[in-house]
């Protein structure tokens, strides 16, 4: 306890006498950092509490746009409602596909894992992919899916999947989960890498006898640091979403049915020159991940 | 260190053959799903004209034609600016945003996870990662406005410099270097190494997979950009592909043939380092043991 306490009575600018070499070698990232990150965070936070449209200067109002965001916006609460089903879904559903895929290609041979890495990590390497999907779930007897059906006689007029709002958000977490071997995927695989063969063959010795076994005493305990990162990408991410929505169904949606928080922000920010409001979203936004990452970080510390 | 048996690399224990059948059918078929767009990008480029406007659309080719590329070479020879210099811009942004934020991201992990003395290394690390939760779209304008008083706009700086501030490397890589021993660290400084060799010569070498990925995910984003380039830069001599791309595809369906093939071109640079890369992350297994 009174180490703990000590510890805390230290400036910071004792902390940089005595450990020169550690800030020295941080000084060039944490300069850019403050420059293109902290500084134009800080600058979007108070602008915030003005109006602000891009052309003229911005006007201080308060909390205007928080207490208009509140409540005088029924679509943000729309937007809300829909970036949380999404997540909800999506979420745990990529993080686990990640870490399941970037797993199971481990035990392939270095070649053909190569090639499999590169053929699930697709639709993250190639920049326009949506568009495919745009021709599958096209509305019209045309789309893939409406002409097979038609075809099959199963329907009679063409179903309109990207503007049927009880459609729309359902296409739109189909084609996520599609998209879910990304970054975390990547650096699982380069976890998986990185664990010293010899654990196995410890834990071989030790009794480990299945796949299962080897992969819950061996595997997940090593890849704690990678796990923890893949799950902070994975819940900021989920939460931004806007890509897809905004190019199969657009922005806005049909009735909104497809809106989320981001693309909320977006339609302030681009379509009416409304930066203030904008930001205010991001600001809400922010915090609302921060809360989340925090509850979902104490849950996995406390399953260890 | 703990030496490693002499087992043949390949062979792997607590397998069974018929799991491993399963197991590569599974992922041969859903590889096959996700690499669909990827295929259909190689077709397209190769289309002729009245191919590309069949409709309902056609996945195959039937007379494959390489007229997109030469009309592609015909359209950027007409460029005002000259093509060699926008891939010029966009190699030049690109390979010195990707080394550079490797630096910059590797010096200032390596402390943060490794020099357990200092005192605020917790409070720094989770400035930096609370700051991953910020909307990247909102930042556009108070960068623009930081940039500005900088005098960076219009400059290569802009669509540099920005790029290295990047948080999701230093994440990464510290997530890597969590997982070093100390002791192995400490050996080194015994024998006297400083800490930018220690850094140099023994962390950087041991978490190859995980610099390689992010080199890889770096020059994906960079290569691909369209944001910075169409925000802070205004002279079209300093700008890069990737806008040239967003003028061709957007400019109608007269071009639709020339933007599949330069689409295509597009992406052949970060397959090219996904493929490197991924095959050094994963010979890097041959030499392994970074851990006691």
């Amino acid at each position: 306890m009174s180490a703990k306490a000590k510890k805390q009575r230290i400036g910071l600018i004792a902390d940089i006498r005595n450990n020169k070499i550690s800030y020295l070698l941080m000084t060039p990232y944490l300069l850019l950092f403050i420059i293109f990150i902290i500084i134009p965070v800080v600058i979007s936070v108070i602008m915030s509490f003005t109006y602000y449209n891009i052309i003229q200067p911005p006007r201080f109002i308060g909390w205007e746009n928080y207490r208009k965001l509140f409540f005088d916006d029924d679509v943000f609460m729309i937007s809300v409602k829909n970036t949380l089903v999404f997540s909800v879904i999506t979420g745990p559903l990529s993080y686990v596909a990640c870490f399941l895929f970037a797993w199971l290609l481990n035990d392939l041979n270095p070649k053909v894992r190569s090639v499999m890495t590169l053929l699930l990590y697709v639709p993250s390497l190639s920049s326009n992919v949506l568009y495919i999907w745009k021709y599958i779930f096209s509305g019209d007897s045309y789309g893939l899916i409406n002409g097979w059906l038609l075809k099959l006689g199963l329907i009679d007029t063409p179903l309109l999947f990207l503007k049927d709002p009880t459609m729309m958000l359902g296409v739109i977490i189909f084609v996520q989960l599609w998209m879910s071997l990304g970054t975390s995927f990547l650096t699982f695989i380069a976890g998986l890498q990185s664990i010293d063969r010899s654990h196995y063959e410890s834990g071989a010795i030790d009794g480990i006898r299945n796949r299962w076994q080897e992969l819950w005493y061996i595997t997940l305990p090593e890849m704690k640091p990678q796990l923890m990162f893949g799950a902070i990408l994975q819940i900021t991410s989920t939460f931004a979403v806007s890509d897809i929505s905004a190019n199969l169904a657009g922005n806005p949606s049909p009735l909104y049915a497809a809106h989320t928080v981001s693309l909320h922000m977006m339609d302030y920010g681009t379509t009416r020159y409304e930066m203030g409001y904008a930001l205010a979203i991001a600001v809400v936004l922010f915090l609302f991940t921060l809360v989340v990452t925090k509850i979902i970080m104490r849950l996995l510390q406390e399953k260890d | 260190m703990r030496r490693i048996s002499r087992r043949p690399r390949n062979v792997k224990i607590n397998r069974s053959v018929a799991g491993n059948v399963v197991l590569f059918l599974f992922l041969a078929l859903v590889g096959a799903f996700t690499a669909l767009p990827l295929v259909y990008q190689i077709l397209t480029a190769f289309k002729p004209l009245d191919e590309l406007f069949l409709y309902p659309p056609r996945f195959y080719i039937v007379n494959p034609t390489l007229k997109n590329f030469t009309d592609l070479s015909s359209v950027l020879g007409d460029s005002y600016v000259p093509f060699a210099r926008y891939a010029f811009n966009s190699v030049v942004t690109t390979v010195i945003a990707s080394v550079g934020h490797l630096a910059v991201s590797a010096m200032a992990a390596y402390p943060l996870a490794k020099h357990h003395t200092v005192k605020y290394r917790g409070a720094i690390f989770s400035v930096i990662i609370y700051s991953l939760m910020f909307s990247t779209y909102v930042l556009g304008i108070p960068r623009f406005l930081v940039m500005s008083k900088m005098g960076m706009l219009d400059t290569y700086w802009a669509l540099i410099l920005p790029a290295m501030a990047g948080t999701l490397g230093l994440y990464l890589l510290k997530c890597f270097m969590d997982q070093m021993p100390d002791s192995m660290l400490e050996a080194a400084r015994i024998d006297g190494a400083g800490e930018f060799r220690i850094l140099w010569s023994i962390v950087m070498p041991s978490i190859k997979p995980a610099w390689l990925t992010l080199v890889m995910l770096l020059v994906k984003d960079l290569w691909n950009d369209t944001n910075s380039p169409t925000l802070y830069i205004f002279n079209d001599s300093i700008k890069t592909m990737s806008v040239l791309m967003n003028y061709i595809t957007t400019s109608g369906s007269v071009r639709a043939g020339v933007g599949a093939a330069f689409s295509l071109i597009m992406l052949a640079p970060p397959v090219i380092i996904f493929v490197l890369s991924q095959s050094k992350v994963i010979e890097t297994m041959k030499s392994a043991g970074i851990k006691e």
